[in-house]
């Protein structure tokens, strides 16, 4: 329990030095470290499927507002690499292959599903009554848009608010898009 | 003259029906066979590029405006979005459920008329999808030819 009200405290001072502080890259840094907390969280609450897709937006976000900050805000650094910076880094990514191998140990063999093994799981009950409860023969479509309706909703209201933002982010440029009278 | 060869121009206008079936075929199949909204309205809005690249824009706008374009995606999220806020009506007050299958349209399993909302809800799916798709890629073409027109003055 206590572990979450760590978390919370780290991703509220998190929050307030992004707010806060002046150098724009720093504050671009905060805010990773508030999203890699916020996944942490969720890994935690046992949601593990939120967690992977957080982690993958936030690695991604972070490497597209740091390259855009860098450009802008002119923080370069400069000076020839150390050799004692090297030895670390290769280090570290020796540790991080060596955990890689441990995790793929425990993965199961290829094509020997995971939650076979555990029979009152929520796909297995997909599998058993899909046909029955929502009477569609594919499978993927009856948990897509019957059982997992909610995030099929989710994914196209994400769509949806793209569009929108590509729609007014390109209009500048694209003079003939604004002649057009109803768009 | 606009667009590529006339070899593109004549394969590609007899290929875009074939490729526009064959998306109408996944979307409206896609409970009873591997496909569904998602697959079918990528494949309806690549028949779209497919002629945008053949012939070039203007005609593609002569025959897909882009207003009709935004209207179609706009119809496909109500479309969807009705089909779940229906559940709450018809039944005693429950989101997205499968009232069609439950109630009143139960058809015949491994038919094309079975499981209720879920080829309606592929069907917007479908509309929507393909829609947006094209919306961003023709946006994202227009927007690159006016910048490099622009660096060129």
């Amino acid at each position: 329990m206590y572990i979450f009200y760590a978390l919370l405290v780290f991703m509220i001072i998190a929050a307030i030095i992004a707010i806060e502080t002046k150098n724009l890259l720093s504050a671009v840094i905060c805010i990773g470290a508030l999203g890699f907390g916020a996944s942490l969280m969720f890994l935690f609450l046992r949601a593990p499927d939120i967690a992977i897709t957080q982690i993958v937006v936030e690695v991604l976000g972070l490497i597209i507002l740091i390259r855009s900050t860098i450009s802008r805000d002119l923080t370069f650094i400069s000076g020839d690499k150390e050799f004692f910076g090297t030895v670390v880094s290769v280090v570290i990514i020796f540790v991080i292959f060596l955990a890689g191998v441990k995790v793929f140990e425990t993965l199961p063999d290829f094509g020997t599903a995971v939650f076979a093994q555990v029979p009152e799981a929520a796909s297995q009950t997909y599998i058993k009554e899909g046909l029955q409860s929502t009477g569609a023969a594919n499978i993927v479509s009856s948990v897509i848009l019957d059982y997992r309706a909610y995030d099929t909703l989710g994914e196209a209201t994400v769509l949806f608010t793209s569009i929108i933002g590509a729609t007014v982010l390109l209009r500048k440029k694209a003079k003939k898009l604004l002649e057009e009278p109803d768009l | 003259m606009k667009g590529m060869t006339i070899i593109v121009k004549t394969i590609s206008s007899w290929v875009k029906m074939l490729i526009v079936l064959f998306g109408i075929y996944i979307i409206l199949f896609g409970h009873l066979t591997p496909g569904g909204g998602f697959a079918g309205g990528v494949i309806l809005a690549s028949s779209y590029v497919l002629l945008m690249l053949a012939f070039g824009k203007e005609f593609v706008q002569k025959d897909l405006p882009l207003a009709l374009d935004s209207k179609l995606d706009c119809l496909g999220a109500l479309l969807f979005a009705v089909i779940a806020v229906l559940g709450l009506v018809l039944t005693d007050r429950i989101f997205f459920t499968n009232y069609l299958y439950q109630e009143y349209l139960p058809g015949k399993e491994f038919e094309l008329i079975s499981a209720g909302t879920i080829p309606f809800s592929n069907i917007a799916i479908g509309l929507k999808v393909g829609a947006s798709l094209f919306l961003v890629i023709f946006l994202l073409s227009t927007f690159r030819r006016e910048t490099s027109a622009n660096t060129k003055e």
